[in-house]
């Protein structure tokens, strides 16, 4: 019984879940920055109510820099521990970017699981639209995950990594931090939908691309 | 020789745009003074488009043809890039001072598309800093930089239509695509726009030109 | 299986460095070379280039299947190398590497055949200690089994026995000894015992 590509692939992310399940490195470190800028700004700000756009932009701040601090581990952690060159011998290209992909989603789908609803208590927001809210989320944390992956694989080949992976990844992710924001926006104002549609339609846009130009880059950077 | 010729051709339009951008009168009456700038910060915004589709280009042959050569081409051209780019955003700055009273703002798009652009090159550069192995650079750079393109038109094309634009527009062409510059202003323009394209092709040469000559006399030694 | 690799006039420069010259040789199914030579002298670089870890400065590598070259993308379908610089998953215990690599590899293993692996290399008590509990004599039998079961066409073995004891060197004899028959097998060393066990050697000091 021989596996498919699909198999190889959840078997790269298993992996990865499995000892990230016994380290906790990435997860400790994204929640830990997430749960803490955010008691700072509510602490700081006591009383004083925020007006909607800075919600959204503050919300999307955190998880930026959140993912900054950890996502970058994926590929790192390969580097450091020597098992690249293992598993270069052992998979394709693709099967090694498609698990590691999935596992930065599941990252950040458990960051905003556990952060959306500590923020809405935290800051006092009201939302009148959570389909949108969560489905621009959503949107949000595959565009970032498709970005910063293939990042992850550049940064872990050089010196600096944690410098190094901000000043990449931003110019890069400020398309989709401008549409996710603007999305949030629309949501936490209650604009509906069609308010929103510009942001959603460039979200699926940036998601898009940006994974397609990943898994075509993807040989290049882990072969190379 | 001929070149010797095309170098002095060259710096005869180059003096003649400088003159005659002061000289004239100022394209735009509504702004003044302040207008003459166009005939260089357009130019130079123009050129660090020019020199990152350069760099696109070659990345994209470096990774096909791994000639370090192609490599080379690459990482010149991003320089090249930087430097009018970075020109670009002053002279934008100083016109952005001079006209609506503030040296930054993000609500003007074109702003913010050539910042975006100075943040790409200036990433591009610190990785190539960042990775030893001089294999390794030439590929890891050229993926990033392929990657970074599909940013450059979201800032260029998409962003300006989602917000309001302070920058003068129909500035260049209008909605029918006819010129709207008049007079005198028309030619001195495209004369700059001219001379300065032909100068980063020189420099491009130069400096292509300049590392053959390293290489081979590394080869001999 | 007509198996061969071959190498076509390769160089390998670093920078101004040049670590190996204008080298050529083929070797087929069944066969085993050796590589040796000072510490420096391109040992190591020259086994990750077979393995298409590494690109030539010039020359060429090339796995043959018959008369049909394989292309360099599926290589490692055909090879798995041993080497200081490759190591297995430490937050995983030994079962779980086996496991892991087997799926990659395209192979199911069932948990007797996992058995018989790591009996082989003498690791069948510590399968269920994570890897980072291991001593380097462990893992190193460890990567021998995770290199074998895919049973590959072709085994590369970069110091074959640095970190084993005694009981340790004599499982790779053993594994020496089989792959060499049924296999095509490569081994860089500077180990005399181990040079021995190949048709043919090399050295790479010019």
């Amino acid at each position: 019984m021989s596996s498919g590509w699909t198999t190889k692939a959840l078997a790269v992310l298993a992996k990865d879940i499995r000892t990230e399940l016994r380290t906790r490195y990435s997860l400790n470190a994204l929640f830990m920055f997430a749960f803490t800028t955010l008691v700072v700004v509510s602490f700081s700000l006591g009383q004083l109510s925020l007006n909607v756009q800075v919600l959204s932009a503050l919300y999307w701040i955190i998880i930026f820099f959140a993912s900054m601090s950890a996502l970058s581990g994926v590929f790192v952690k390969e580097e450091d521990g020597k098992t690249a060159q293992t598993l270069r011998l052992f998979a394709r290209p693709s099967v090694i970017y498609a698990g590691k992909l999935i596992y930065n989603m599941l990252l950040l789908t458990i960051l905003c699981a556990l952060l959306t609803p500590l923020y809405v208590v935290f800051m006092n927001v009201t939302v009148p639209d959570w389909p949108l809210l969560l489905v621009v989320i959503l949107l949000g944390i595959i565009g970032l995950s498709g970005a910063t992956t293939i990042i992850g694989a550049i940064v872990a080949k050089a010196n600096v990594r944690g410098a190094l992976f901000a000043v990449l990844s931003f110019p890069i992710l400020l398309p989709l931090l401008v549409a996710a924001i603007g999305g949030t926006n629309a949501a936490l104002a209650g604009a509906g939908w069609d308010g929103a549609e510009n942001q959603v339609r460039l979200l699926v846009a940036y998601a898009v691309i940006m994974i397609t130009a990943s898994a075509v880059l993807f040989d290049f950077v882990w072969n190379g | 020789m001929v070149r010797k010729y095309l170098q002095i051709g060259l710096f005869v339009l180059l003096a003649g745009v400088i003159y005659f951008s002061f000289t004239t009168p100022a394209p735009q009456q509504m702004i003044g003074e302040a207008s003459r700038i166009f005939y260089y910060h357009i130019p130079m915004a123009w050129l660090t488009v020019v020199a990152y589709a350069v760099n696109l280009i070659y990345a994209v042959r470096f990774l096909k043809t791994r000639s370090e050569l192609d490599d080379f081409r690459s990482l010149w051209s991003a320089e090249l890039g930087t430097m009018f780019c970075v020109l670009a955003t002053i002279s934008g700055s100083l016109f952005a001072k001079v006209t609506w009273g503030v040296y930054w703002t993000w609500s003007e798009p074109r702003m913010l598309s050539i910042f975006i652009l100075l943040l790409i090159y200036g990433a591009y550069l610190s990785l190539r800093a960042a990775i030893p192995t001089p294999e390794r650079k030439g590929i890891i750079s050229a993926a990033y930089s392929i990657f970074a393109f599909p940013t450059v038109p979201f800032f260029i094309f998409i962003m300006p239509r989602m917000m309001l634009s302070l920058h003068p527009a129909d500035s260049v062409v209008d909605k029918n695509l006819h010129f709207t510059m008049g007079g005198t202003v028309l030619p001195i323009f495209l004369v700059s726009l001219f001379s300065f394209t032909v100068l980063y092709f020189w420099l491009f040469g130069l400096g292509i030109r300049l590392h053959k000559v390293q290489l081979a006399r590394s080869e001999e030694a | 299986m007509a198996l061969s690799l071959t190498v076509e006039k390769l160089s390998k420069s670093f920078g101004a460095r040049k670590v190996i010259r204008d080298l050529s040789f083929m070797v087929s199914v069944p066969g085993s070379l050796g590589i040796t030579g000072r510490n420096g002298s391109g040992k190591t670089t020259l086994m990750k280039i077979l393995c298409r870890l590494v690109p030539p400065t010039k020359g060429k590598v090339a796995i043959r299947d018959g008369d049909a070259e394989v292309a360099s993308a599926e290589c490692f379908n055909y090879l798995k190398m041993i080497s200081p610089e490759m190591a297995l998953y430490e937050m995983l215990t030994g079962y779980e590497n086996l496991k892991f690599f087997s799926t990659l590899a395209g192979v199911h293993l069932y948990r007797a055949e996992q058995d018989k692996l790591l009996d082989r290399v003498g690791l069948v008590e510590r399968g269920d200690d994570l890897v980072a509990a291991y001593s380097s004599g462990m893992k190193q039998r460890l990567k021998y089994a995770v290199a074998l079961l895919a049973k590959p066409a072709i085994l590369l073995l970069d110091e074959p026995t640095s970190n084993l004891d005694d009981a340790g060197k004599a499982i790779v004899r053993e594994i020496i000894a089989r792959q060499k028959s049924e296999g095509m097998l490569i081994i860089a060393t500077n180990e005399a015992e181990d040079l021995k066990q190949v048709e043919y050697v090399i050295r790479l000091d010019n």
